[in-house]
């Protein structure tokens, strides 16, 4: 019965962010995140495991899972349509 | 109210009588009690005293919403304040005392605040102990209107944690969750079901009832035959679903009955399907002195006479709303106690009951109401209002009350499951769900053991079927008939002067409501705030629905606009020391130890913690202090040679035909030039263009390349080029390995370091031109392979000696051998740091902080590089070129010795009180004699020469800003 412990996966921040070519918007990029009721793109990383990094696609009101995906993949359509 | 014990019935075991201890008194009660039971049994009327008021109270519930029998229970370091007596299970030997009572439960000062009840209103603290400051009036608050408290020495006892998955988790044992575990067990689910009680059964262990042809507790222990005969089924009694999470993740604390050998368990549960049967809690009536001891609810007096064979008094008054209540006649009057009259709220109460009263022969006196209540300390009599207006006294000692049920919906409110007002039975159901759980029995609002019985075993067929067993579940147990008994009429509030208490346990009245009302407080949730209703222990189980439906008339809005306050882990409280399970003490964050911690430990180390690792601060001799130590190692550096474990530098090794092109990235100075078998100190930067890590890097080969970190950053430097490799730069071919723990790191330091290493033996050439500064060779030290750097932190000639971790003990002995006779002096982190101060050498994480960039500690040749590199883009932000950037100097303090204090503050002339900058780094310079510091002035490098003053830190002083080299200028002792 004795399996997971905490901290096993971490979240480590927003996915798919793009460095903005103009010097206008790095500080954009730097220190805006979105904080979306609803689906979240997301980065991970299996911290105390194989140390694979991969997206996740999560819902932050009911915390649901919606698709892991590869890193360097695009969203998955299907998430973003649920999006409220 | 003379509690008495009954002859017969219950489930106690009368051959097993247990002593215990209530107020410094004895009293012996029986196996299957409460300390509850056994207090009502031995005629205990009053068990606390109200938290404001400090009102006598008595026993209000028998169950899990008690919210006046609050229990400091045990003593000394395994002592647990605020238990509910009536969910202490009775044994030998047990100590109780009455929390909030000063000086004692029987005469208590604190009483005299309920004689000055009108002015200690709703947020009367709030206003009155403002001025001029609360804490001056906080101590005697704290003690007069506080709780039990917790024990001063740390916990003796064991908590565990235990993860545990299952296809369906029943939630409550009453009819529904035994029918619901019996029906999922058939079909061959798993199946865990979990009860906070002692024991199966729910209301079927006190209303009696007749199932499948078998009396109710028969049942019940025929079903957990059969449920502990099954494979794939677990119970746990003693246990709490206490909060409910996302992803179908419920969280349990099990207590066991001995504290021994292991006293709480925490589970943290998976289940595919949950069915929640955690059936209905009673509400009380508002009326005035609804308080007083002897005034309990209905299904209560019905638990304690039919489960625990205890009369609550001899003369009993029936006040209700409804029809459910009617069943405490019966078992009164198989009690042997005289029910004086029925005081039914309602105008027309159904004919049924109007006939059960006739035939008991019972007075009934419909749409009537109690006035008022008398007795000291305990009820004797209540003043009661018939249908027509008519008054009178009637003795009574207890008055069994009932404002009808509301089904117990916190886990499924945690789940994120929506709630419904339901005005056929005056309450809040579960109406949509978010998870995958199902509410069975009264929980969802489903009353009747018929109903329960039918929906807790439909909810368990469907509940397994959604997991893949479609097995047969088995038949429906089938309760014989009873009268229908759901009929309810709300009555909120009788309308007569005097105390009514809506939060029995916070103390709150219903001209508390009002005045908070009146005061525009007028969301439940800030009622809550203003008057603490449904705050505390018991998170008012009991007087949230009255609350609200008060507040709803008062607003004149309808009870599902008013809403309800959030419901919020845990259900009930569970013990810090339950979360905490084992990680504690020396396991709450456990540090890491040197192959050599033995050693250093036998030579007198003083351990200190770095980063996770417990390292030699210093090495102190017999009747040596700690500075006089510190200052004999940094002295055995400059003048002979140290030895010092390095072991926790990071070691990365990154290999592949693209390595040196990602390093060139990742470090803010070029790494791809380095040659073989040379080695460079590097800078990196995160992306705010922060300085982050440094550490000297090597290149082994033309694809190889080994890192070295700081030893607090060895595990996130190593995650952080994961990331960029990973995520940003996968077309890259490259492979990041930490191998820090694979290596000890033994550095000999100091002007006969060479000869020591000479002496060691060792098949490297150590000339100074054949093996100059800031390379590296592979070779053997001592007979044991080894890869020697010549870097240096102290500024003295240094061979940083990398060995496998399991010789490390072996050529760290062959040193100091080796080094005898040059005086060879073991060195901590002290004299270390205090070494390389003098030599004005930056630490990362003492001089800089998350400000930091490139150029404040004089870095800012990195923008000259064409490449691009991780953080460059941001060190061109204005506030990055900001001319009075903070930059590391040194500082001299002018016509003294004394040493500067870390953190101290300069500022320009004595009195001005703008910082110009502080100090880092400090310490006391043997060699030099006097003090040597390091800091951050504001544009610090253009006013070398200028003096500030040290404006904090307890000292006066002047200070002269420097280079941070303050010894050995020329580096000459480096190449040594």
């Amino acid at each position: 019965m004795r399996t997971a412990r905490r901290n096993r996966v971490h979240l480590w921040r927003e996915s798919h962010l793009r460095r903005p070519d103009a010097n206008a918007e790095w500080t954009e990029y730097l220190f805006f995140r979105k904080n979306p009721k609803g689906v979240s793109f997301e980065r991970w990383v299996h911290a105390l495991g194989c140390r694979q990094w991969f997206n996740l696609a999560r819902d932050t009101v009911s915390h649901r899972v919606l698709a892991i995906y590869a890193m360097g993949e695009a969203p998955p359509a299907i998430a973003r349509d649920a999006a409220p | 109210m003379s509690g008495f014990r009954l002859a017969q019935g219950g489930l106690i075991d009368r051959g097993r009588p247990l002593r215990f201890r209530f107020e410094g008194r004895d009293y012996q009660g029986f196996a299957g009690d409460s300390l509850a039971s056994a207090l009502l049994a031995n005629g205990v009327g009053v068990v606390g005293r109200s938290f404001k008021y400090h009102r006598p109270r008595g026993l209000l519930s028998a169950g899990v919403d008690e919210p006046n029998a609050l229990m400091q229970l045990g003593e000394g370091a395994e002592s647990e304040p605020n238990p509910p007596a009536t969910m202490i299970e009775l044994a030998e030997g047990l100590t109780a005392r009455a929390v909030n009572c000063w000086p004692s439960l029987g005469f208590d000062l604190g009483a005299l605040n309920g004689l000055f009840g009108r002015f200690l209103p709703a947020g009367f603290y709030y206003k009155t102990f403002m001025w001029p400051c609360w804490h001056l009036y906080e101590g005697l608050i704290r003690r007069v209107a506080g709780l039990g408290r917790a024990a001063q020495e740390p916990d003796p006892d064991r908590y565990d944690r235990s993860f545990g998955h299952c296809d369906v988790l029943v939630v409550g044992s009453g009819p529904a969750g035994l029918a619901a575990a019996r029906a999922a067990a058939a079909t061959g689910a798993r199946v865990l079901l979990v009860e906070q009680d002692v024991s199966l059964g729910g209301s079927l262990l006190h209303d009696p009832a007749r199932i499948d042809g078998q009396p109710g507790r028969q049942w019940v222990a025929t079903v957990e035959a059969e449920l502990r005969a099954a494979p794939e089924v677990e119970i746990l009694t003693r246990t709490t679903a206490f909060g409910y999470f996302d992803h179908n993740g419920v969280a349990l604390v099990q207590k066991f009955a001995t504290s021994k050998p292991i006293r709480q368990r925490l589970w943290q549960i998976r289940a595919k399907q949950v069915v929640l049967a955690t059936g209905a809690l009673e509400r009380p009536l508002v009326f005035p002195g609804n308080d007083r001891p002897g005034v309990m609810l209905a299904e209560a007096v019905r638990t304690y006479i039919g489960r625990y064979a205890v009369a609550p008094g001899r003369q009993l008054v029936l006040y209700t709303n409804n029809d459910v209540a009617y069943a405490t006649l019966d078992a009164a009057q198989a009690a042997g106690i005289t029910v004086a009259a029925i005081i039914d709220s309602r105008r027309t109460p159904p004919p049924a009951r109007v006939e059960q009263a006739r035939r008991l022969g019972i007075d009934l006196l419909a749409g009537g109401a109690v006035l008022a209540t008398r007795g000291s300390p305990a009820l004797n009599r209540a003043l009661v209002r018939d249908g027509a207006g008519q008054q009178r006294w009637i003795e009574a000692d207890i008055l069994a009350m009932s404002g009808g049920r509301s089904p117990t919906v916190h886990l499924f409110s945690q789940s994120g499951g929506k709630l419904a007002w339901q005005e056929r039975i005056a309450a809040f159901v579960p109406a949509q769900s978010v998870q995958a759980e199902a509410s069975a029995g009264a929980c969802a609002g489903r009353f009747g053991l018929a109903a329960a019985l039918e929906d807790g075993h439909a909810q368990g067929v469907a509940a397994a079927e959604r997991t893949g067993f479609t097995g047969a579940g088995g038949t429906a147990p089938v309760a014989e008939p009873l009268p229908d008994t759901a009929a309810i009429e709300p009555m909120w509030q009788v309308d007569a002067p005097g105390k009514a208490f809506v939060d029995f346990q916070s103390d709150v009245t219903t001209d508390d409501v009002v005045l908070s009302i009146q005061e525009n407080f007028v969301s439940i949730e800030h009622l809550k705030r203003y008057t603490a209703l449904g705050m505390a222990t018991d998170q008012g189980k009991s007087s949230n629905v009255n609350a609200l439906a008060m507040m709803a008339a008062l607003t004149d809005r309808a009870i599902p606009d008013v809403g309800v306050t959030r419901f919020r882990p845990p259900y009930t409280p569970v013990a810090l020391s339950a979360y905490a399970g084992e990680w504690r003490g020396e396991l709450f964050r456990p540090v890491r130890r040197l192959a050599l911690h033995r050693w250093h430990a036998a030579q007198g180390a003083v351990f200190e913690e770095y980063g996770g690792w417990l390292r030699p601060a210093r090495y102190e001799r017999t009747g040596e202090a700690g500075p006089a130590a510190e200052q004999r190692e940094a002295r055995a550096v400059r003048q002979a040679v140290g030895l010092f474990d390095g072991s926790p530098l990071g070691k990365i090794e990154v290999s592949g035909p693209d390595a040196a092109t990602f390093l060139d990235r990742i470090y803010a100075n070029a790494m791809s030039s380095l040659k073989i078998g040379r080695a460079r100190y590097g800078l990196m930067l995160n992306e705010l263009g922060v300085v982050s890590d440094d550490g000297v890097t090597a290149r082994l080969a033309e694809d190889r390349f080994w890192l070295g970190t700081t030893g607090a950053g060895a595990g996130r430097i190593a995650a952080w080029l994961e990331e960029w490799l990973q995520c940003e730069w996968p077309q890259l071919r490259v492979l990041v390995a930490p191998v820090t723990t694979a290596w000890a790191v033994l550095t000999l330091s100091g002007p006969q370091a060479r000869a020591v290493l000479a002496a060691a033996g060792t098949d490297i050439a150590l000339g100074a031109a054949e093996f100059p500064h800031m390379t590296f060779r592979d070779g053997a030290v001592a007979g044991v392979p080894a890869r020697i750097f010549r870097v240096s932190f102290t500024g003295e000639a240094s061979y940083e000696i990398n060995v496998a971790t399991d010789a490390a003990e072996t050529v760290w002995q062959a040193l100091m051998v080796a080094g005898a006779a040059a005086g060879i002096t073991p060195v901590g982190i002290d004299a270390w740091m205090l070494l390389r101060t003098e030599k004005g050498y930056l630490h990362i994480g003492g001089e800089t902080d998350g400000t930091t960039r490139p150029d404040d500690i004089g870095w800012g040749h990195v923008l000259k590089r064409e490449q691009d590199f991780v953080g460059r883009r941001s060190l061109t932000l204005p506030d990055a070129v900001r001319p009075d950037r903070p930059q590391f100097v040194g500082l001299e303090v002018v016509g003294s010795s004394a040493v500067l204090p870390v953190g101290a503050h300069l500022v320009k002339a004595p009195g001005a009180k703008i910082s110009e900058g502080y100090v880092t780094s400090s310490g006391f310079s043997p060699v030099l004699g006097r003090g040597v510091a390091l800091g951050m002035v504001n544009a610090g490098r253009s006013r070398l020469g200028e003096i500030l003053e040290v404006a904090t830190g307890g000292m006066t002083a002047r200070v002269r800003i420097t280079a941070p080299c303050a010894y050995d200028r020329e580096g000459g002792r480096l190449h040594g």
